[in-house]
């Protein structure tokens, strides 16, 4: 060993896991071939980085929360905000003037500016509704079929083309569907507007479908072999087998992929701030008007606005709001993917 | 195994599905092929864009879009990987501090990326660059708190930050135990088998989870729209405080804000072309590495 000779009584007490080597092992005395065993100071300063650095993704976490939040709180007390905006509009329903009736109305831009956050949250769930039901199926018949019938050649050109299509940035997706999908749709199928909810899901359903195959394809592979020898040891025909077993043993695999596409879904941003139309329409059930969600509202919107303004405080709430419910999806998602790889390992 | 005919059902079906996804792949990647391969040209990828953003070429967008990239490149890979060698070489998995890193890193890779992107302003422009503002000088202009390469590239590491961990730990882990227990037998400290031992035999692995972070980081678009992607701007960044254009965000611009979008369409997809090829050559890249360093791992 060549290192740098140095003497180990110099206060640096090496981090992590390596303290019960230091306090085992005797001092050596000062002589320059036996305090060549000691650790050089670079590798100490090393660890520590490293475990310091570790912190670095809670740091991120909470910084993301903590930021984001100290643009939108002031709402609550700033009387700028309350000059203009009532707390309870962002959420209820209210009878504007030259309504008949109580209205839901996101209208940043009018006079007076509405802020319902409602008709933006319905866009998001529309917009992901239908797309998770598209790419469910898609996705799971992907993964069962690659798990249970494909031929190695087939899955050796199969899983590198999802990655593929997994690596697509989302804005050349959203393009896709904005110039291709769009134009398409309508000839097919007559839509009124142009852009809507459909063009959009189908733009989403191509990011989500990725996800969904890799998880499940996972989970289907990580059935033990047992289970199903002993059901086709019994006589059970292979799609039995496919449907009564694996599928049943997979089944929290599968779900966890449903939950985290679905996080992935109502969090992506560039495919329907394009496809979408983006006119902030409160219909719960019309699929083929055009719809605005919370992601491509945020997106749009917060160039065009000074900071610390009524409609910047809400745009930051809309981010809070995003965050935490990608947050609670992530943690159901990993639960479920844990409880399967508990049950599976219990099992085997 | 004989099959009946509700086990052709099944594969029928699963085997639509796979059809539907591919067919719809080979529809996108030949549509761009198809229609931005004829715009591609030297002068297209060399010049800047005219004042019209249709005409002329996109190398601002290109520089750009490479520059932002080999930053958060920098800043993020090394902490990436410093995390995924403590939670994988340190940290023992049952200890509460590596559960409540690996859960951050999940919550993390979940975060919508235009949340990050309101983080970038938050956090990198008002409060870090507002703060080095209001210290270094009394002139109330921005210098550092406003949108610039040096916060866009901040806040893609961060987003890209567990794409890197979770790869790396994945190299990690294909190293054989046997390996770090006989470095350490041989009376090598923790530390010395991680840096001769684990990370020269992980190497590959390593290297294609920056690589596919780095891809990842390069098309995302939606954080960087309020953290320093100019809409048009004729000019390279040559500072850290500069804005700069962006591959995918002016597709995002021309194809949303340019009054005339059929004149723009062949400028369009010449870009998102140009893009498709930058992510997708770093993506098969990373799988010729992955590739080859599970050969050098097999006995």
């Amino acid at each position: 060993m060549t290192e740098q000779v140095l003497d180990a009584g110099d206060g640096h007490a090496p981090a992590v896991n390596s303290r019960r080597r230091t306090t085992l092992r005797p001092r050596r005395p000062k002589s320059k071939l036996a305090s060549s065993f000691q650790t050089p100071l670079w590798h100490r300063v090393a660890e520590r980085t490293i475990a310091v650095l570790a912190l670095a993704a809670i740091a991120a976490i909470a910084l993301i929360f903590v930021f984001i939040a100290r643009e939108a709180v002031p709402m609550f007390w700033e009387v700028e905000f309350a000059e203009e905006v009532e707390l309870r509009d962002l959420f209820l329903a209210k009878e504007w003037k030259g309504y008949d009736e109580p209205v839901f109305i996101w209208q940043p831009v009018g006079e007076p500016a509405k802020f319902n956050v409602v008709p933006l949250f319905v866009g998001s769930l529309k917009v992901t509704f239908l797309a998770m039901l598209m790419s469910v199926p898609l996705g799971i018949g992907c993964a069962m079929f690659i798990a249970l019938y494909a031929p190695r050649a087939v899955r050796e050109i199969v899983k590198p083309a999802i990655e593929l299509l997994a690596g697509i940035p989302s804005v050349v997706l959203g393009f896709f569907a904005l110039m291709v999908l769009a134009s398409w749709a309508q000839a097919a199928f007559g839509f009124h507007f142009r852009l809507n909810a459909v063009v959009a899901a189908i733009g989403l359903a191509l990011t989500i479908v990725p996800v969904i195959f890799t998880i499940a394809e996972d989970a289907i592979q990580s059935v033990p072999q047992t289970l199903t020898e002993a059901a086709l040891a019994l006589g059970a025909r292979k799609y039995q087998v496919a449907l009564r077993v694996v599928l049943p043993a997979a089944l929290p695999g599968i779900a966890a992929g449903v939950v985290l596409g679905f996080g992935r879904a109502i969090g992506e941003t560039m495919i329907v701030l394009m496809a979408s139309g983006n006119a902030a329409i409160m219909e719960v059930f019309d699929f083929t008007t055009s719809v605005r969600t919370v992601t491509a509202t945020i997106a749009a919107e917060l160039g065009e606005v000074a900071q610390g303004d009524p409609h910047w405080r809400v745009l930051f709430l809309l981010g809070v709001m995003l965050f935490g419910v990608t947050f609670v999806l992530n943690i159901v998602g990993d639960l479920a993917i844990r409880r399967l790889q508990k049950k599976l390992t219990a099992e085997s | 195994m004989r099959h009946t005919k509700k086990d052709w059902l099944l594969a029928g079906l699963t085997g639509l599905s796979l059809a539907v996804i591919l067919l719809l792949l080979a529809v996108l990647l030949g549509q761009i092929i198809w229609h931005g391969a004829p715009v591609i040209s030297a002068e297209f990828l060399t010049e800047k864009p005219g004042a019209d953003m249709i005409s002329g070429g996109i190398w601002p967008a290109i520089y750009g879009t490479v520059f932002m990239t080999l930053l958060m490149t920098l800043a993020g890979v090394p902490v990436g990987i410093a995390t995924a060698i403590f939670l994988n070489e340190y940290a023992s998995p049952r200890s509460r501090i590596a559960k409540v890193v690996r859960l951050a890193v999940n919550n993390l890779a979940g975060v919508p990326s235009i949340v990050f992107g309101l983080f970038g302003l938050g956090f990198f422009i008002i409060f870090v660059g507002g703060s080095i503002d209001s210290l270094l000088y009394d002139d109330p202009t921005p210098v550092w708190g406003k949108p610039s390469i040096l916060w866009a590239s901040l806040t893609l590491a961060v987003l890209t930050l567990p794409v890197v961990i979770v790869t790396t730990e994945e190299a990690l882990r294909t190293v054989p135990r046997e390996l770090r227990d006989a470095s350490l037998a041989l009376g090598a400290t923790r530390f010395q088998t991680v840096y001769k031992i684990v990370l020269p035999n992980a190497k590959g692995g390593i290297l294609t989870g920056v690589i596919l972070a780095v891809s990842r980081g390069a098309g995302e678009v939606a954080p960087i729209i309020f953290c320093g992607a100019a809409n048009f701007l004729p000019y390279l960044p040559t500072d850290l405080r500069d804005m700069f254009m962006h591959l995918g965000y002016h597709v995002y611009a021309l194809a949303t804000q340019s009054p005339n979008v059929d004149a723009a369409q062949p400028t369009l997809f010449g870009t998102v072309l140009v893009l498709l090829v930058l992510t997708f050559s770093l993506n098969l890249l990373a799988v010729i590495i992955r590739a080859r360093s599970r050969a050098a791992l097999r006995p």
